[in-house]
């Protein structure tokens, strides 16, 4: 029975990463109603494998929808390391702590929602827009000081966004007593609290989870950003292990009842269907192809490759770190919202620091500075998790989960000793290639050849 | 990036270039230096025996971490490289000392070899005994983990190698879990030998077992001691290593320049080897002085302590011995003081947020040289 398991498994692992190549191919087409279709089809596929049912057989059982929506935040997070790893080069272990920041933000919006409490999206909401508005002000500020150290920056910053998560809980007390009676009714959920409503609050709560998380990783990022690469990869590790710890004690130390600490936080309301998980993969890939493949891009590539350089050609080496890092923290985000309204259940266990390395690990086993790779690596890598699991769980019984922790580093070693660049090194499909411009025509060249020589010499 | 960039161009430019507003990131640094120091202060003026009590469990952890940062201090200066197994040699030093003392009745040799020895002298031979097979493990240990896996990846990317490394180590942890081999649940520690406690309230007296010390008393016990002696002795014949010995000087030619090195003659795989056994040797001393300590063992118990001793050793300046004992001290303060003031859970966050202020204010840490020109 394990062997046919296996095979199954890796047949269906094989139909995914078919499915990703799919996608991405019709959505690098030139033709904008291939794109369409390519992004209905790659929805319509997996809708129905998840929904249809021949007589009790279905393509993809509930336990395998459930790896698909994990694989689908995890290769959002995934995604956010690779830019900040894999195209800049900062060697970052902080990446689940956005995750679960992210994760317990959006979870905690839509749970006081759907109970008659609609503080937690006022607040998260006006927070982060105040909070934008003033790191935006405070830059405009700063930038006409000179050589201004990290640490004044960082304090005025912090001033700034402390001052508009203040200002954010005003406005919701104020405005929270009128918005409550729309909430809930005596008799059930009010209107505010069903139907399409409430699918718009949870967009709003993902994309405000993510909006969160970036804003803690900017004003963490700046000060650490400074650090040295490896001073950088055990600061962000020590951001993993102090978020792990506020989760812990989410109802002590932080005033959030309701995330009920150590014990792990029910009653999320599972808002994330496929539509959703689909939806906001796709948002990802495309912000994160833009991103990569534009100026900006080029900009955190050329830190990666050498800064010195990069700053003799005129990019701001901070900024460009820093907005690396924000951005990878906002997709880490969004995928922790996305799973916590997957899952319904939330506990610090799931965002421990040990199992922070496993987006590093995909981000290393899919090719660094490789987009495919990474979307592959997370669902190959999480269906090979499982997988491990529901064969050794059938041989070791109650050993079972610590045998798979016994295996994995097994593999990590073995691919690391044969193959150090990542499976699929620095491929991509499709929509993340980057563009070929034919080279330019060298007739013009070869009759006027002093413009040949100013550029040779200008290069 | 500011400090470190402007330090590079400092070099080519004589002077540095003013910055404006440096005195609002000084305030701030002001206001959270007065902050901590009004309210240990007011503590400790409350209840002076139990702030001093608080400073001695804190000298404590800081001595272990001291041990432990020597391994991560070497390592990292010959080979960039962040040990992440180490932490776990220290967990196998501990476990393999538990193995000797309940399995085998080692520390108990002398007195059934030698009938009729004085008990003291035998407790002393057979618990040395111990410690140096736990110290001889880890050797063994570190050296087989380096040649596997460390080795043949010198020349790949840092990254490479920094993934084998969170590997061994997730190995040994959950190798280590599995029923048949420890099981993952705490297991009380047996020592090899009594711990025996004293407390001063006019004068020193020993606590009799089952009987409480007077309140308004200050405690400490002879592990404590021997934990002190054994880190301060460590150090000074780490120096002697490094400053007098043919070794110390191949090792410390590796961490400088590996390629000259190499064409001075000195073999630098050999040093690198080294170096990663007198680490493991005393990170297992360490493992076997924690568990006698705290008398509890378990397989992930060297995940956190490992980690503090890492960023002891970058809070001291990576490379630096005395470094390493300073800023394991400096975290051992932190984390008592936390956890006697403030509250258990945040000893790691205040751990952090010193090694990130000390690194914002002293790039290289403490005892660090500023960074050699890359040529």
């Amino acid at each position: 029975m394990e062997i046919g398991f296996l095979f199954i498994s890796i047949l269906k692992i094989a139909a995914i990463v078919a499915w990703i190549y799919g996608l991405l191919w019709a959505l690098g087409h030139s033709k904008w109603w291939v794109k369409v279709i390519g992004i209905v089809v790659a929805f319509g596929v997996i809708q129905l494998a998840l929904s249809l049912n021949f007589g009790g057989f279905q393509i993809l059982t509930d336990f395998d929808s459930g790896l698909l929506f994990q694989a689908a935040g995890m290769a959002m997070v995934s995604l956010g390391l690779n830019l900040i790893y894999g195209f800049n080069g900062q060697f970052s272990l902080g990446q689940y702590g956005f995750y679960g920041i992210g994760a317990y933000t959006a979870a905690d919006i839509t749970y006081r929602w759907v109970t008659g409490d609609p503080s937690g999206l006022l607040v998260v909401g006006f927070g982060c827009i105040l909070a934008g508005l003033s790191i935006w002000g405070i830059q405009k500020f700063i930038s006409r000081a000179r050589g201004i150290p990290v640490l004044s920056s960082f304090t005025l910053y912090l001033i700034g966004v402390i001052a508009a998560g203040a200002l954010a809980v005003g406005i919701s007390g104020l405005l929270s007593p009128g918005l409550a009676p729309l909430l809930k009714t005596s008799t059930g959920p009010g209107a505010l609290a069903t139907g399409i409503p409430l699918q718009v609050v949870f967009f709003l709560s993902v994309i405000l989870a993510g909006a969160f998380a970036a804003i803690v990783s900017f004003l963490f990022g700046l000060p650490v950003l400074t650090l040295g690469s490896d001073y950088f990869g055990i600061a962000t590790l020590g951001f993993t292990i102090v978020v792990n710890t506020l989760m812990v004690n989410s109802d002590t130390i932080l005033p959030f009842p309701e995330m009920k600490g150590g014990r792990g936080m029910i009653g999320i309301p599972k808002l994330t269907t496929w539509f959703w998980a689909f939806a906001f993969i796709l948002l990802v890939i495309v912000i994160m192809r833009n991103v990569v493949r534009s100026s900006t891009g080029r900009s955190i590539m050329s830190v990666r490759e050498d800064e010195t350089a990069a700053k003799a050609m005129g990019i701001d080496i901070a900024g460009t770190k820093l907005l690396a890092f924000v951005i990878g923290s906002f997709f880490a985000g969004i995928g922790g919202a996305v799973y916590a309204h997957f899952i319904g259940f939330l506990s610090p266990g799931t965002f421990n620091f040990l199992v922070g390395f496993n987006p590093l690990i995909i981000v290393v086993f899919g090719g660094l500075g490789s987009m495919t790779g990474t979307i592959a690596a997370s669902f190959g890598w999480i269906f090979f998790l499982e997988g491990l699991l529901r064969v050794l769980l059938g041989q070791m019984g109650t050993d079972a989960p610590t045998w798979r922790f016994v295996l994995y580093p097994i593999t990590l070693l073995l691919l690391m000793l044969v193959r150090p660049q990542g499976l699929l090194g620095t491929v991509e499909w499709g929509f993340l290639k980057s563009k070929i411009y034919p080279p330019r025509q060298k007739v013009q060249a070869e009759t006027d050849t002093s413009s040949v020589a100013e550029v040779e010499a200008g290069g | 990036m500011q400090q470190t960039t402007t330090s590079k161009s400092a070099s080519l430019s004589a002077h540095k270039p003013k910055s404006q507003l440096a005195w609002i990131g000084q305030i701030f640094l002001a206001v959270l230096a007065f902050g901590a120091l009004y309210m240990v202060g007011s503590n400790a003026f409350q209840n002076p025996t139990l702030f001093v009590q608080i400073v001695l469990s804190g000298l404590q952890l800081g001595f272990v971490y001291a041990l432990i940062a020597l391994g991560y201090t070497m390592v990292y200066g010959i080979v960039k490289l962040i040990n992440f197994a180490h932490g776990d040699v220290f967990m196998s030093g501990a476990f393999v000392s538990f193995f000797a003392v309940t399995r085998f009745q080692m520390h108990t040799w002398p007195s059934r070899v030698f009938i009729g020895i004085n008990p003291t002298l035998s407790t002393m031979i057979g618990s040395l005994t111990v410690i140096l097979l736990s110290m001889i493990v880890c050797v063994l240990m570190a050296v087989t983990i380096e040649r596997v896996a460390y080795k043949p990846l010198r020349d790949a990317p840092r990254i490479a190698a920094l993934i084998t490394a969170i590997g061994v180590s997730f190995f040994l942890e959950f190798f280590g879990a599995l029923y048949f081999v420890f099981s993952p649940r705490f297991i009380p520690y047996e020592r090899p030998f009594d711990v025996i406690a004293w407390y001063i309230s006019n004068g020193i007296h020993t606590i009799v077992p089952g009987q409480h010390p007077p309140s308004n008393s200050i405690t400490f016990s002879n592990i404590f001691l021997y934990i002190i002696l054994a880190s301060l002795l460590v150090q000074v014949f780490l120096q002697f290593v490094v400053r007098r010995t043919k070794i110390g000087i191949a090792m410390r030619a590796a961490a400088f320049d590996k390629p000259t090195a190499r064409l001075m003659g000195i073999n630098v795989d050999q040093t690198i080897s080294f170096t990663f056994a007198i680490g493991a040797a005393f990170a297992g001393l360490g493992g076997v002085l924690y568990a006698i300590a705290y008398s509890s063992i378990w397989t992930q118990m060297g995940i956190l302590p490992g980690l503090k001793a890492f960023v002891a050793a970058v809070l001291g300046g990576i490379g630096s011995l005395p470094g390493a004992l300073v800023g394991a001290l400096i975290m051992g303060q932190a984390e008592a003081l936390t956890m006697g003031y403030i509250s258990t859970p945040m000893r790691d966050a205040v751990a952090f947020s010193i090694l990130i202020i000390v690194l914002l204010v002293r790039p290289t840490g403490i005892f660090g040289e500023p960074e050699k020109e890359k040529a």
